[in-house]
């Protein structure tokens, strides 16, 4: 018996095999689709981050029935916290999601599919390779993805420039016009606390070739972390010209910007 | 002896497991010409057989004593056999003169067999590659030069003289009965290696379905490049573990180790130049083939994995 079936056998609970069971996602004969995403792994995945999302971070999600039941959509939210924790918060919450559950695929690093396991296992869970022709086939396969259009740029922000969104790739905004994808905007509250950074390692992370080394605390802080789903946005095309995506950009940006803001209103408190 | 009234065609590499179904299924409404660079192929008394090399002046004497009116070129020199410069030779040299040899003597239409092997391992391959993606191959090693040149060569081809009808096939793994190539030397075996850290997907076509696959290709004739593979897929790991195969971890880091091991065992089906295929996946695209031929496959993974297994728990394997 493989690892992965042990587990799965002795970790899944009834209630989360039900749920995961209702995700209508289209596997192959042994459980997995073309980018490695595994209908037993992810079972095991949301059973290992139960306890993450309902009792260490406390999550609170509003807004969830904005996600369609069934077709293309695509995700998108602020990034931070050094560690991509938000991702995870966000597709947590999609799956478990009580009027329409999602298998919600993630875009990952380049450097991960080069590590041993690490890419497998993301793989296994539904995370796929950050690449604009993954993105494509996926929408075209009807599937749900949570981009952050900030990048590193975003999750990597220091602690002067928490709740500050940075500047957002234009990439998210062609996929949705030429595949006709509505987006989804998504404010998330609270991951900015987990990891407070003052400054990074600048030049260490030069020397090891990743995008950032922060300076911050050992383990992720248990802040309370709220998610505030918007109501679909649709965009028009042809593209005929990169200001006018960059105009649209700013919109999804803008209605991010009120939900975030939304959410620092109503929460009582870092960790309440 | 030659039947008049049925149309001539040529298929290379007669005694390989895929040309031997692709035969089965064109022998009544054709008059099939053998050829094998390996051996004399004994198939039925009716069909004329050759044993001769492409690059070969003799091998001109088959268009000229046959009209022979379309060309399935499945022969190929396997990539655990001989040095890279005699699969050069043969599979590239040896095609080129093929394909002269049927423009000059007025062939109607040619299939190419190629593999997907031509868009090389790459741990940033997307999946689901269409056929317009790069090929990569030759970037990885020198050992997969002819496949890709190969690929090339068929290319110029097919537009410079599109009379010819040129339809080239890229299949992923084909195995099942018969099959002599890395992959199904590797399921057949007890021992498979496997990288530690590293399982890539990995789609699989029986060699019925692929013979299925090759004779609609012919009968439709739609000229161009075409993956052909499953709408399944399945790690390599999982894979080896259906086929009743024992996995052998080898070391995945430092990144020459495996090559090195690799070499030093001297493992046909696990040879050091695809490992990367072991590594990271290359998953192609098939909906194209699909659409344009109608093209449903009959025979599952779990039908593919089942024959290695069964296979080796009777010890045939």
């Amino acid at each position: 018996m493989k690892l992965r079936d042990f587990l799965v056998k002795n970790l899944v609970s009834a209630e989360t095999d039900a749920i995961v069971s209702k995700i209508p996602k289209p596997v192959g004969s042994f459980g997995y689709d073309p980018w490695g995403y595994h209908s037993e792994a992810f079972k095991l995945a949301i059973s290992a981050f139960k306890p993450i999302y309902e009792n260490y971070f406390r999550v609170e999600a509003k807004g969830l029935e904005n996600i369609p039941q069934t077709g293309r959509a695509l995700i998108i939210a602020n990034h931070s916290g050094q560690l991509p924790i938000d991702g995870a918060l966000v597709g947590y919450a999609l799956a478990t999601n009580p009027n329409a559950p999602r298998a919600v695929r993630a875009m990952i690093e380049r450097f991960f599919p080069l590590t041993p396991f690490v890419g497998n296992v993301l793989n296994e869970f539904g995370a796929v390779l950050g690449d604009p022709v993954n993105c494509e086939k996926m929408l075209q396969r009807e599937e749900a993805i949570i981009v952050f259009p900030e990048g590193v740029r975003g999750s990597g922000k220091v602690w002067s420039k928490r709740y500050k969104l940075q500047r957002f790739g234009l990439g998210f905004m062609h996929l949705a016009i030429q595949t006709n994808t509505p987006i989804i905007p998504v404010g998330i509250v609270g991951c900015e606390e987990t990891m407070p950074t003052p400054f990074h390692l600048n030049g260490l992370a030069k020397l090891l070739n990743i995008p950032y080394v922060p300076v911050t605390t050992p383990f992720p802080l248990p802040a309370k972390v709220h998610l505030n789903f918007g109501e679909p946005m649709y965009f028009d095309g042809p593209v005929t010209d990169e200001d006018k995506v960059a105009i649209k950009v700013e919109k999804v940006k803008d209605e991010i910007n009120k939900l975030i803001q939304e959410g620092l209103t109503e929460r009582q408190g870092w960790f309440k | 002896m030659t039947d008049s009234k049925k149309p001539e065609i040529l298929i290379t590499g007669a005694g390989g497991a895929l040309a031997q179904e692709v035969i089965d299924r064109v022998r009544d409404q054709y008059h099939v010409v053998l050829v094998d660079f390996r051996r004399r192929v004994q198939f039925d008394e009716d069909m004329s057989s050759y044993r001769v090399e492409y690059n070969k002046r003799g091998f001109e004497d088959i268009f000229r004593k046959h009209n022979i009116e379309a060309v399935i070129h499945l022969g190929r020199m396997g990539l655990y056999e001989s040095t890279h410069r005699n699969r050069y030779n043969h599979n590239v040299l040896g095609t080129q003169r093929l394909l002269d040899l049927c423009h000059k003597y007025d062939v109607q239409q040619v299939i190419v067999l190629s593999t997907y092997f031509v868009y090389g391992a790459s741990p940033y391959n997307p999946a689901l590659l269409t056929e317009e993606y790069p090929l990569k191959a030759s970037e990885l090693t020198m050992d997969l030069v002819d496949s890709v040149e190969l690929e090339n060569l068929a290319n110029i081809y097919l537009w410079k003289y599109p009379e010819l009808n040129i339809s080239i096939l890229r299949p992923c793994n084909i195995a099942g009965p018969g099959v002599l190539n890395s992959m199904s030397l590797l399921l057949s075996s007890n021992y498979a290696p496997v990288l530690v850290g590293f399982s890539p997907m990995m789609q699989f076509i029986h060699v019925e379905d692929m013979a299925q696959a090759i004779v609609l290709a012919f009968e439709k004739n739609q000229p161009g490049v075409y993956n052909v593979a499953n709408d399944d897929w399945v790690s390599y790991q999982d894979a080896v573990i259906q086929c009743g195969c024992n996995r052998v971890f080898i070391p995945s880091v430092p990144e020459g180790l495996p090559r090195r091991i690799s070499k030093t065992v001297g493992w046909k089906g696990w040879p050091e130049y695809l490992i990367n295929y072991y590594k990271y996946p290359v998953i192609i695209d098939g909906s194209l083939f699909k659409n344009t031929f109608g093209f449903k496959p009959k025979r599952s993974l779990a039908d593919i994995f089942a024959h290695y297994k069964e296979k080796k728990e009777m010890g045939i394997l």
